[in-house]
């Protein structure tokens, strides 16, 4: 009752600071500039954010926080447009969406689609605000209950939704998951610093690999050459079918899938550490497994939109727990929100404990101002999806060369590096590869996002527990095994049994028929060798480093295990098993206009372009000679539409202050900018 | 759309009124600078950056953008080895270490990549640190630690070669049992660790400990045991005087039975102390920078050190520690990257007896 009554007057005074005309407009501000970065994909709230830093220093606190939230609670908004239009994650948090909002898109319901995915983000984030207005008050205890075991837990739950994921074969799922977790493991590891599938010869991989360009790897460029092939538009008949009204009664309908997933959001957004990455699968599975008719996941159901888009608004409500409560940051974003607090005014808002006692009007105005920024930024959304989803129903061939700008530049920005560009093609043959032989491409994602958190968290949680041991049994079955650990693990056996029952009637990335039996399987060796060489490489660590080798080598030797069982099932079946599934062999891929390797030569086309003179001048000659040669169009319409390319990408990595990848011109001559 | 993105932020930039007159030197306006941090976003260093990003922004000619971003992992040395790598030497690029960096370049890591003699210091800052317990063990604490030595203690740690190794030092020569876990990516990281019970027993460097440990002793949830003091003129450890009512590690020791503040291991200790406090964060600039831009940063920070309200400033966000600029950051680095034959030596074969670290 106390806190109530604190807490009543810092509410209604944190309205009073939010509702005054000046303070809106900084918001809305701040929301116009998320839209814009957020679309981009790649490109999120840490781009955002640093581009408003500079102005930080001095600014009032609450005209500078509103143009700060503005900006932030809109990102996970935006980057829908990416995920449904184009297939491509914009953020970890818009992974689940691609799969059934790509769908909708190709079949000419893109504005549907869009609509009920921002209706369920603005929901999302209304549930968040009211649902923190509360929680607030009360969270630090409870946060405190998080401990590694419980994150541990949380992270292998999110791991879990790879069994629903799987698709048919539920072993490929596994050793899909298994590979994107290796994946995750390259680099440098963070317990003991030993290389792991690197060398210091060639520094690149040490750093590991970024999560955009594995989104886009993985994801963009497989759907981009895949639908170039076909030469025709996203949506499959060109027209538009449901508008933005029925998405938005979509939404509507599922408004209980929308509130549940909501809370999922908040909670595990509020849990500090585990950032964004698993919320949407989680919520994802929890569509699934809530709806009846399950046939349509991965081909188009509207439920698999509602779900993950509500929970990731919502988390990043919840995600300012952590922030605001502890100065602890649950994302990079947050990171540089947390930076530019201190900026403020005279510096005298810290983050901290102290957000509930001194400034706890702050700390409402900040949980309702993203509340305000999710209304204006959906609404603005909504209003835009009905006309930008036409871009599905134009010849998919004139949109492609600018489409592989966007991600070209997208993937450079991670590490400012030409090898980005490398990397990007490499995992995108991979994607390409995986979504082939219907190898679940969401299984390893899912595994390459969360296969830091779940290599941190089982090290620490593992040498604890043995530390409490030590002390006594049991002060250590107390720690493993405490309540919030056994509820989550009875949830995550619950997921896998009812995920497995289930897998085989989602087809994550539709029906995909078996052809013959020597291409499926010259894949799996290849991915058995991979996986064998990353196995060995880590059982070589010294034992100094011990503690990054046993991740590695549990996971290689699950996935190890895996290949066998296929290899040998695959050498008994006969060949119409689902398990030889093959794009090539039967359905679209087939009957394509073009083939595999001539579409992706125009992507290799511009990046050995790009290696030789530079990005600007690589893309001016790919734009013409693609448009001119492929597309057919006419030598001025060609020139015309590589110069309004160029200078669209010009202005926003002017506005943004980027750079771009330079070739080997650049490194011998100095060249003005945007050349250089 | 984008112009009007444009013309807000003109606008913005003018009402917030920061620009200063700026002099000679190199111009850096519309550039931004990555003023990268190899830790994580909660600990002391990214406090320490975060604090001085403002202030450098303003300092330099043109007013350039700096941004601090993060590149944790194994206890810094993945970002060290990054930025040995970079050869941007238009001063977009710096780089913060700190005693955590340079521990494992002082003991021949074999994970280290990097050379400091590469790199051009542009300013140092020192540091304090001060070790506190939880609520149970700080009613056993007197001012000695021989209320102490029953306990187990459990500690979030980024790895005995790093900073950690002078808090883990300290408490063995003080007779008490605590069990380090490896692999965290920052104090904060510790800290959270504390406040949730996992750990025990925990330490911050100074600007960490302002921000955010100093509340949960306020709150009665964690006791300040000791600080490690910081060096007078003469070279002798004396009261940190940011923390001038706690006692120093040596204070403790003295009062502790078994505990002895001379000797080899003491001498090993104070070495790895002075390599890793009094002038343990640095800023660089990498390797082939040009010396316009060397002298445009160090006059910068000349220029932030000289601002009369720095010492308010600075109190409250990172402690009163000495600052040095220019030549005296230099020397700083020297003073950070040299310790005795002898002091290593004890070092490397105490990391192996007591965790098995094995520096090959």
């Amino acid at each position: 009752m106390d806190i109530l009554l604190q807490a009543l007057p810092a509410l209604f005074d944190a309205f009073e600071l939010i509702l005054q005309p000046v303070v809106l407009g900084y918001l809305i501000m701040g929301v116009i500039m998320g839209l814009a970065v957020g679309v981009f994909p790649g490109l999120g709230g840490i781009a955002g954010l640093s581009l408003l830093l500079p102005f930080m220093f001095g600014m009032d606190p609450v005209l500078g926080l509103a143009l700060m939230v503005g900006m932030v609670a809109v990102v996970p908004t935006s980057d829908t447009f990416a995920s449904v239009l184009m297939g491509i994650p914009g953020s970890s948090a818009s992974q689940a969406t691609v799969l059934d909002g790509f769908p909708l898109a190709k079949k000419g319901e893109a504005a549907r689609a869009l609509s009920a995915a921002f209706a369920s983000s603005l929901f999302g984030g209304l549930v968040g605000a009211v649902f923190l207005t509360f929680f607030i008050l009360i969270a630090r205890p409870i946060v405190l209950k998080f401990g590694t075991p419980e994150m541990l837990m949380i992270t292998i739950f999110g791991l879990s939704m790879v069994a629903i994921l799987a698709g048919r074969v539920a072993i490929k799922g596994v050793v899909a998951a298994g590979l994107g977790m290796l994946v995750g493991t390259i680099g440098e590891g963070d317990s003991a610093g030993a290389l792991r599938m690197a060398s210091y010869d060639f520094p690149y991989l040490t750093d590991g690999l970024k999560l955009v360009i594995v989104g886009l790897g993985i994801f963009a460029i497989p759907e981009i050459i895949a639908l170039l092939r076909q030469d025709r538009s996203i949506s499959e008949n060109a027209k538009l079918g449901g508008g933005w009204f029925d998405g938005v009664r979509d939404w509507w309908t599922n408004k209980w899938l929308s509130i549940r997933c909501s809370i999922i959001g908040v909670i595990v957004g509020v849990i500090p550490g585990l950032g964004g990455s698993v919320v949407d699968w989680i919520a994802y599975g929890h569509a699934v497994q809530t709806t009846q008719d399950k046939s349509q996941f991965g081909k188009g159901e509207i439920r698999g939109i509602v779900g993950p888009e509500s929970s990731n608004n919502a988390k990043e409500g919840g995600g300012l727990v952590p922030t605001l409560l502890f100065g602890i940051p649950g994302s990079g974003s947050m990171a540089i929100f947390i930076g530019a607090i201190a900026l403020l005014g005279s510096g005298d808002i810290e983050v901290g404990p102290s957000m509930l006692k001194s400034n706890l009007d702050i700390t409402y105005s900040i949980v309702w101002m993203l509340a305000f920024a999710n209304v204006v930024g959906t609404l603005l959304c909504i209003a835009a999806s009905g006309g930008i989803a036409r871009l599905t129903t134009i010849r998919f061939t004139l949109i492609a060369p600018f489409l592989f700008m966007l991600i070209s530049f997208a993937a450079f920005q991670s590490g400012q590096n030409l090898m980005d560009l490398v990397a990007l093609f490499a995992l995108g043959l991979l994607g390409i590869m995986l979504r082939r032989f219907d190898w679940s491409r969401p299984a390893f994602l899912i595994g390459f996002v969360l296969s830091d958190p779940a290599e941190t968290f089982a090290n620490q949680a593992v040498q604890i527990a043995n530390f409490r041991f030590r002390e006594s049994m049991e002060a250590g079955l107390q720690y493993i095994f405490s309540p919030i650990v056994i509820v989550l693990v009875i949830v995550t056996i619950l997921s896998i049994v009812l995920g497995i029952r289930q897998a085989k009637n989602i087809m994550a990335e539709g029906n995909v028929k078996s052809g013959s039996k020597r291409a499926p399987l010259i894949f799996l060796i290849v991915i058995f060798a991979y996986i064998i060489a990353a196995y060995w490489n880590a059982a070589l660590i010294p034992d100094h480093s011990s503690a990054d080798r046993i991740f590695p080598l549990f996971v290689g030797g699950v996935s190890i295990l895996g290949c066998i069982i296929l290899i040998i099932q695959m050498i008994r079946v006969d060949e119409t098993n689902t398990i030889f599934a093959d794009r090539e062999a039967n359905g679209d891929d087939e009957n394509a206009t073009y083939g595999l390797w001539p579409t992706l030569a125009w992507f290799g086309f511009l990046l050995v372009l790009c290696a030789v003179i530079g990005f600007i001048l690589a893309l001016a000659i790919f734009l013409v000679s693609f448009l001119r040669v492929r597309a057919g169009l006419s030598w001025t319409h060609s020139i015309l539409y590589m110069i309004a390319g160029i200078t669209f990408m010009c202005f926003m990595a002017w506005v943004l202050g980027r750079d771009f990848p330079p070739g080997i011109l650049q490194a011998t001559f100095n060249l003005p900018w945007p050349l250089k | 759309m984008n112009t009007y993105i444009r013309r807000v932020a003109a606008i913005i930039a003018a009402s917030a009124s920061f620009t200063l007159p700026a002099f000679a030197d190199v111009d850096m306006s519309g550039k931004t600078i990555e003023w990268t941090i190899p830790f994580s976003e909660k600990g002391g260093s990214a406090k320490w950056a975060n604090f001085f990003a403002p202030l450098l922004s303003e300092a330099l000619p043109g007013n350039p953008t700096v941004v601090v971003k993060f590149m944790p992992g194994a206890g810094s040395t993945k970002g060290a080895n990054w930025f040995q790598k970079q050869k941007n030497g238009d001063g977009t690029v710096l780089f913060g270490t700190s005693g955590s960096t340079q521990f494992p370049y002082l003991l021949d890591d074999p994970r280290v990549r990097y050379e400091y003699k590469d790199w051009e210091p542009v300013m140092a800052s020192g540091t304090g640190g001060v070790a506190y317990l939880n609520a149970d063990a700080g009613a056993k604490f007197d001012g000695s630690a021989n209320g102490l030595k029953d306990i187990n203690f459990i500690y979030g740690s980024q790895g005995a070669t790093r900073l950690d190794l002078v808090p883990l030092l300290a408490w063995q020569m003080l007779g008490m049992n605590v069990e380090p876990v490896f692999g965290i990516k920052g104090r904060g990281d510790g800290r959270l660790m504390f406040e949730r019970g996992e750990a025990t027993i925990d330490f911050q460097t100074s600007s960490g400990y302002l921000k955010g440990s100093a509340e949960l002793v306020a709150e009665g949830r964690a006791v300040p045991m000791m600080t490690w003091g910081s060096l007078n003129a003469e070279g002798d450890i004396v009261r940190d005087p940011t923390f001038p009512d706690m006692p120093t590690f040596k204070e403790v020791c003295e009062a502790t039975d078994g505990c002895e503040t001379s000797g080899e291991t003491w001498d090993a200790w104070k070495a790895f102390f002075v390599a890793g406090f009094p002038s343990q964060k640095i800023a660089f600039l990498p390797a082939g920078t040009s010396q316009e831009i060397i002298d445009t940063f160090a006059n910068a920070f000349k220029k932030v050190k000289a601002r009369p309200d720095f010492a308010d400033i600075s109190k409250k966000r990172i402690g009163k520690y000495p600052m040095y600029t220019g030549a005296d950051a230099q020397a700083a680095l020297g003073q950070a990257t040299t310790v005795s034959t002898k002091a290593k030596d004890f070092v490397v074969s105490w990391l192996k007896d007591a965790y098995g670290v094995e520096l090959k």
